[in-house]
């Protein structure tokens, strides 16, 4: 049975139906056109379907679509409207990825990373992308630039407060 | 050395910005529209049986059910090295999750339902696990079509065994080298299966169109491969190579597992069963565990024969490759280990035997390393023991022995220049070879290892590559490739080396994956050869178009090609100082001559390379003769681990890897290599394993149950170091690194444990479960484990 269900999309709202077993990350995939969180295992385990629904990140493959029903989902399209964040600059110009897959889930998992906490130690970093699973990179020049990007934000605040 | 602008350079790779935008498309992300349908494949439970029937009725039935195939309808037989696959299985099946047929269907989820209603009756034979078994029990042969099926001519293949291949490699005599040994050591290592892994599952689209081309959108790193093995294997159809086209989006990971063709085949087939319709064939992460290539296991009989001052008069090295059901590629893993199975080390009597045994489980095939990681494991390992035996120095015993440029390779060929010794020296100091660290509790222990590493790329000796390049109207260039971009950065690089012939900017260079109706020919992006082969293409290219510039302002000025040069996008002269032409005010529109007409035209280079030296046809009984290696490079790698003595639990402290890269042209992405590769290499000795019940069913196809490392996993510390001995015939002396990254991991662990703890582990993976038991009860582990 097809259930409307209603929500925004990267500050546009929209709606559609769904059935009661449809997929987050499939009905984003396949029925309104967003393509950066990926399947990579669709269980939960590896981290590619990573978006954000209210505010905080999921596995869009473990969430069912009619729970999204009057939330508000953020993806990467809807992070970097106004143009790559410091964060994917830094990731770019550093040759931090590599085949690529794995970085839109990763980009937003340290976007959440640092909303919450600014000064991250190398510790909560790597916690805080260990739900992101990366094949190619070994994952320290993620890390690093993590690092860099909360320590240039942190020294910038430091100064303004001075 | 040239004066070098661009290469040697870590200028940001190309598709950077695409990637972390989310804006790069890999096949799954492509929009086919309402007439796509989706395939969903048919598996078998049984490692061997005889299919008795295969009954589709049911299935057919299924509202919303376009069509079912079996294998029936495609009758011909597939492989890159040797033709011993169908593309579904036919009267037999040969490894739990074989393909038997495939539902074809409007949507996944009926296409998945459907397909558990196809029924297959089987007939239940004895499974055939282990190699060395394999071997021996001749009664049960998996393939008894063996010796009649195609293959390329250094195979040899034996007839009424279940041994598809064995590469024999002998030099100088064996015996008398055994007889002047001092110290003989012989032993056995056991390495597993392992899976690639990539983030990315394996997924492919095609179309027959009703007009008869057949295009595949397909997660490759081999598209004109899959063209030429698509072709032929339905050529029955009448499909001849130019009808068929293979789009390759970016790539989310390959490792070889997207090398070749493994189950992109089906999707090649059933699309022609569907014509005007496009089909989707994806993997979930389970069947990409169980039903693509495997790294293949390896049993290795050792025996080394030394002198007391350190010098090997003798190797015997035996290897038995469980390579499974379909060797099409794997054969050829086994094959390159049978060249190289000595290390790089000079060796004046050698015997290896590689065999290539097939079993009842999934295929094996090409995974970083292609067998040199494999058979790396026991025989550094092995050497590590030889030394300590003599009471040597490990390190010394490998400078010792270490191969230097002009000695005879095992196969009777000079190695190539090479910077092994600088990395051993680098790799050394910066492990503090010879310090003693203190552990962080009494009941830890630190240990050390530096093991050496070599690597060839292992291709047919006529591999070829090659470039279009064409200038636009603003002088930018579209630099067309199809070496393909799988994470490593090709693209970048061989912007660079575009950039740095004709000097204009990395920024200004447009290159993209490949399409093999409008790209030229690349044999695989595979063996860590596509810098060094697609390298020297571009490079040509690059070449041939400055001759045509150059050639084109002689013809116009008068002025001899010899003093002039590009600089800065413009064409400068040695003798006119204040001459500055710019290559955007004629690269497209032709240059205008005194009388006023224009002369020239679009400027377009055009490379190819091809290893004109090579030759893979040595003596069957010897491989000597033949020239099947293009190169070797050479490297070294070092390990300090701390070990908790109780619990066995292994914590890398520093991770070093030297590797000889003949000229680094993007420095950052070389260190990008080293470090994945590294991790990749660490987690096979430390947490991954695949396990086959009794009945050969793998039984953890998952992340949950077969553990990649995470982020936490990272080592404290790693240090990529960079040795650059150019290679002569390398685009500005550069050879490949991808695959050497990963090849020392594992013995540096097993010897740095080794050197903790006095346990000696002889299987991989090295878990804490090995080390603990090997250290407490070491009566216990005997009995597991050998």
């Amino acid at each position: 049975m097809k259930t409307e269900i209603t929500f925004r999309l990267n500050g546009i709202e929209r709606s559609l139906f769904v059935e009661p077993n449809d997929v987050l990350i499939d009905v984003l995939r396949t029925r309104l056109g967003i393509k950066s969180p990926k399947i990579g295992c669709d269980q939960g385990d590896c981290g590619t379907c990573t978006v954000f629904f209210n505010g905080k990140t999921v596995r869009s493959c473990l969430v069912l679509a009619i729970e999204a029903d009057g939330g508000e989902i953020v993806t990467l399209e809807g992070l970097s409207e106004n143009g790559p964040t410091p964060l994917q600059r830094a990731f770019a110009d550093r040759n931090a990825f590599q085949c690529g897959f794995c970085a839109p889930g990763i980009i937003l998992s340290a976007t959440e990373l640092l909303q919450k906490n600014p000064e991250p130690d190398r510790h909560e970093i790597q916690e805080a992308i260990a739900g992101n699973l990366c094949r190619c990179t070994g994952y320290t020049p993620v890390i690093d630039v993590i690092a860099e990007v909360a320590a240039k934000k942190t020294a910038g605040k430091n100064r303004k407060s001075r | 050395m040239e004066n070098l602008k661009v290469v040697g350079q870590s200028v940001p790779r190309i598709d950077g910005l695409e990637k972390v935008m989310g804006s790069a498309q890999y096949v799954d992300d492509i929009e086919f529209g309402p007439g796509l349908l989706y395939a969903c494949v048919v598996e078998s439970p049984f490692a061997h049986a005889e299919i008795l029937s295969v009954n589709t009725a049911k299935a057919a039935q299924v509202k919303g059910v376009v069509k079912v195939v079996t294998g029936r309808d495609f009758p011909d037989k597939f492989g890159l090295y040797m033709k011993d696959r169908h593309v579904f299985a036919t009267d037999r099946v040969r490894f739990v999750g074989e393909q038997v047929a495939a539902v074809i269907a409007w949507d996944q989820k009926t296409a998945l339902r459907a397909a558990r209603l196809v029924e297959v009756k089987y007939k239940e034979l004895p499974a055939v696990l282990d190699p060395v078994k394999a071997i021996d029990q001749q009664c049960c042969l998996l393939h008894p079509g063996l010796g009649d099926y195609t293959c390329v001519p250094w195979f040899f293949p034996k007839k009424k065994t279940n041994v598809a291949h064995c590469r024999k490699t002998r030099k100088g005599n064996l015996e008398k080298g055994f007889a002047e040994a001092d110290v003989i050591l012989e032993d056995t290592y056991r390495v597993p299966r392992y899976a690639h892994c990539a983030i990315e599952p394996h997924a492919i689209a095609g179309l027959y169109d009703n007009a008869g081309r057949l295009t595949l959108w397909s997660a490759s790193q081999s598209p004109f491969t899959q063209r030429n093995v698509f072709a032929e294997a339905l050529s029955s159809l009448g499909l001849t190579h130019k009808d068929v086209r293979v789009i390759t989006p970016y790539v989310g990971g390959g490792f070889g597992g997207k090398a070749g063709v493994s189950m992109e085949i089906m999707c090649a087939a059933v699309a022609t069963a569907v014509k005007g319709h496009p089909v989707k064939l994806m993997w979930n992460r389970a069947q990409e565990f169980y039903n693509t290539y495997q790294r293949q296991g390896v049993v290795a009989k050792i025996k080394m024969g030394v002198r007391k001052d350190g010098t090997i008069t003798a190797l015997e090295h035996l290897l038995f490759w469980d390579a499974g059901a379909y060797v099409e590629y794997g054969a050829n893993v086994v094959n390159a280990a049978g060249l190289s199975a000595s290390g790089p080390y000079k060796i004046d009597n050698l015997k290896i035997d590689s065999h290539c045994i097939y079993t009842n489980l999934p295929p094996g095939g090409p995974y970083r390393g292609f067998g040199y990681s494999e058979f790396g494991f026991g025989l550094e390992s092995h050497i590590d023991r030889v030394a300590r035996k003599l009471k040597m120095d490990p390190l010394e015993f490998r400078r010792k022995n270490a191969i230097s440029a002009g000695d005879i390779l095992p196969y009777g060929a000079p190695m190539n220049d090479n910077g092994l010794r600088e990395c051993m020296d680098k790799a050394a100091k910066a492990i503090r070879w010879g310090h003693e660290e203190k552990p962080s509790a009494p009941n830890k222990a630190i240990g050390k290892s530096i093991v050496l590493l070599w690597k060839a790329p292992a291709m047919p000796p006529n591999a070829s590559s090659s470039a279009f390049l064409k200038f636009n109207e603003d002088g930018s260039l579209n630099l067309l490739v199809s070496g393909m971009e799988i994470g490593q950065g090709l693209l970048t690089v061989m912007a660079q080396i575009a950039s740095e012939v004709l000097s204009v900017p990395v920024a200004k260079i447009r290159v993209e994956t490949p399409d093999t109706d409008r790209n030229p020919y690349e044999w695989q992006t595979v063996g860590s050869h596509v810098t060094w082969s697609c390298g020297n293409a571009v490079k040509r290219a690059a070449l041939d178009a400055r001759r045509q510039i150059f050639e084109l302002v002689q013809r116009v000025h008068s002025i001899d090609a010899s003093e002039l040069y590009l600089e800065n996008e413009c064409v400068k002269c040695h003798t006119k100082p204040d001459m500055a032409i710019a290559l955007r005010s004629f690269v497209i529109d032709g240059m205008q001559a005194k009388d006023h007409t224009f002369k020239g035209g679009p400027i377009m280079g055009r490379g190819v390379f091809l290893p004109e030296f090579a030759s893979a046809i040595g003596d069957p009984e010897t491989g000597q003769g033949g020239k099947p290696n293009v190169h070797y490079t050479t490297g070294a790698g070092g390990v300090i681990v701390e070990v908790d003595k109780e619990t066995g639990k292994v914590k890398i402290l520093k991770a070093v890897l030297a590797v000889d890269a003949g000229k680094a042209i993007n420095p950052d992405l070389c260190r990008g290599q080293i470090t994945g590769g590294l991790l990749q290499g660490l987690a096979t000795v430390l947490y991954e394993d695949m396990r086959f019940s009794d009945k050969g069913k793998l039984l953890n196809p998952s992340f949950s149950d077969y553990k990649i490392p995470t982020a936490l996993d990272e080592p404290a510390e790693v240090v990529p170091i960079l040795v650059e001995v150019a290679q002569p015939d390398g685009p500005y002396g550069a050879r490949g690194v991808g695959e050497h990254t990963m090849i020392p991991a594992a013995s540096m662990v097993a010897n740095a444990v080794f050197n903790a703890t006095g346990a000696r582990i002889k299987s991989m993976p090295v878990t804490a479960e090995k080390i603990a038991l090997a250290i407490n009860q070491p009566e216990v582990f005997a009995k597991l484990f050998y």
